[in-house]
């Protein structure tokens, strides 16, 4: 089914909310990972906001779906979409990264509610994300399990290890999704280790792989929607996305994987974000 | 004396847990022959994963099982355990705290023959490291049977480490194991020695030796190293003034690292260690390694008498 012109119009309401809460809460820690958080915050939107099965009063119940935010560092944008779900008071978002606060710099499955699975060292999600796939058909549970990964993972070899499984496992219940920035700390992916042809590796590896524009709402639930209804095989959305996306100075800039703006930063991102009409 | 496979232990005995537990699931790294989860494989092919020579997403996909709720037990060899898979053991099992139990064979220097990189050496040290994990290598057959039982419902994540080649059996079936707690095998008030998994029956043929000299041992097997039974370890410098540690490990941070933190810490006694000595070993027959690099029988009576002098001029 496709989505209405109001559902388009509610998503990228929450999205621009979202990347506003993202700059305030790297802004109060002054320590975070913006570029990666803003680039992912449309995929998240569409998956909280619109495809998982969720009970943010239950956040352990047994048949929700899963995500794992394989590329942890991006975990900002993950917070944000919780908090406005109601699985934990939003006064936290303040306290990221904090001594006082329950949420970490990366991921903590035992101290955030609402986190799947624990994050933060790059390449590992998708093997976790196949032992949840494997549990759901032994257990014969419904859930669909959603993995986000970053470009930069696909330097790591455990990435390609946990591919082979998913593949071989026949695992109709996942779907990658890849936050396609093209940015790693050091600089460009082909600078720093090509991974191009992206699509063709990940075919190679058995997976149904469609290739999108991740700031595109349309086009992300068209290509999850389609990796819902396919048989036998795991599937992986390519999702070309901007480092930095929705602040100028920020996107396609590698500097901002990493750091806090300071207060003339701060508000003019924030005269960017709020200045948006939808 | 009897011999029996630790591994074929562990084989049989997970095979009678997935009868009564369908929480109890198996993930193999292409060598369940070897591991002996085949039987597993054979019983329950729904709920045995073989992720191929890949440790680490073993790992990975292990904690998204438990992550779930199931019990997964993991195998493959020791040293590929606790050093291809360290981070994800760490990161990802320990920090989680999930319940994966990482059932592993070829301890020590049981792959013998094998040599060095099939030889694990370093892994209680590393394993012993990690905060949430329970240690346990047991030293029999009927040991390991009782500890993959004891395992299954200990919480969080537990390395079980088991060997290559058969070993005496020295317990009972249906031996009563309890996670951290030492079992005593001979008394004696002269000295103690405290010994952990293989190295338990070599520490027997010891105690022997000692005896014939007239000198009067207690030996304590001590398969949990984590968490160790201190109060035993106390007791035993209380009443004899002397102890040796063995154990199939590097001589740093396994048994005997752990016994001393617990003596010096508590109860400052001459002690000596008997283990791997910071070296790499070779391929060989496991005895003739053993006696090569200075762990068999002889050499722990040695340490024994050793340390009992020291005691004397203390």
């Amino acid at each position: 089914m496709r989505p209405d012109s109001d559902t388009i119009k509610r998503l990228k309401k929450i999205a621009n909310e979202l990347r506003i809460d993202v700059v305030d809460m790297i802004y109060a820690a002054q320590s975070g990972h913006p570029g990666g958080s803003l680039s992912a915050a449309d995929i998240i939107t569409v998956l909280y906001f619109h495809f998982m099965k969720i009970d943010p009063s239950n956040p352990l119940w047994p048949d929700r779906d899963r995500f794992i935010m394989s590329k942890g560092h991006a975990c900002p944008i993950w917070y944000a979409a919780l908090a406005r779900h109601g699985f934990f008071d939003r006064a936290e978002l303040t306290k990221l990264r904090k001594i006082d606060g329950i949420l970490q710099g990366h991921p903590d499955m035992n101290k955030t509610p609402g986190i799947d699975m624990t994050t933060g060292s790059l390449g590992n999600g998708l093997g976790a994300g196949v032992g949840m796939a494997l549990s759901a058909r032994y257990l014969k549970k419904d859930y669909h399990t959603y993995v986000m990964i970053g470009c930069s993972e696909h330097n790591e070899g455990v990435l390609w290890e946990a591919a082979l499984s998913a593949s071989k496992f026949r695992l109709d219940n996942i779907t990658v999704i890849v936050d396609y920035n093209k940015l790693q700390l050091d600089g460009y992916n082909e600078e720093v280790l090509p991974i191009e042809p992206i699509i063709d590796k990940w075919v190679s590896f058995g997976f149904y792989a469609q290739r999108i524009d991740g700031h595109d709402m349309e086009a992300l639930i068209d290509a999850i929607q389609n990796s819902l209804s396919k048989k036998s095989m795991p599937s992986v959305i390519i999702a070309d996305t901007i480092k930095g996306k929705g602040i100028s100075y920020m996107e396609d800039v590698c500097s901002w994987h990493g750091k806090a703006p300071d207060k003339d930063q701060y508000d003019k991102a924030m005269a960017e974000l709020k200045g948006k009409k939808s | 004396m009897e011999t029996a496979y630790t591994r074929e232990g562990y084989g049989q005995e997970i095979v009678e847990l997935g009868k009564e537990d369908p929480d109890i699931v198996v993930l193999e790294a292409d060598i369940s022959s070897s591991t002996k989860t085949c039987y597993f494989a054979e019983a329950f092919p729904e709920r045995f994963f073989n992720v191929g020579v890949s440790e680490q997403n073993e790992a990975m996909v292990a904690a998204g099982l438990a992550s779930t709720g199931l019990i997964p037990f993991l195998s493959t060899y020791s040293v590929f355990a606790s050093m291809r898979a360290c981070e994800q053991v760490r990161t990802f099992i320990c920090y989680t705290n999930l319940d994966v139990k990482i059932a592993v064979s070829h301890g020590g220097l049981t792959p013998c023959t094998d040599g060095v990189t099939h030889q694990a050496t370093e892994d209680l040290g590393i394993m012993r490291t990690l905060p949430n994990m329970t240690i346990i290598a047991p030293t029999d057959y009927h040991m390991s049977r009782a500890a993959v039982r004891a395992a299954a419902y200990t919480k969080g994540p537990v390395y079980l480490r088991f060997t290559r080649d058969k070993l005496p059996v020295i317990y009972d079936a249906g031996m009563d194991f309890k996670v951290g707690r030492s079992i005593r095998l001979k008394e004696g008030g002269d000295a103690a020695i405290i010994s952990i998994g293989d190295m338990t029956h070599i520490a027997l043929e010891a105690v022997e030796l000692l005896k014939k000299e007239g000198i009067e041992v207690r030996l304590i097997d001590m398969p949990t190293l984590k968490p160790i039974d201190a109060a035993a370890i106390i007791e035993a410098a209380a009443d004899t003034g002397a102890i040796v540690t063995a154990e199939d490990h590097q001589i740093h941070n396994g048994l005997g690292s752990a016994v001393a933190e617990v003596l010096g810490e508590n109860i400052p006694t001459p002690m000596a260690r008997i283990a791997l000595p910071d070296t790499f070993a070779r391929s060989g027959e496991y005895l003739a390694l053993l006696d090569m690099y200075g762990m068999g029988p002889s050499h722990i009576a040695d340490a024994v008498k050793k340390t009992i002098d020291r005691k004397a001029r203390a």
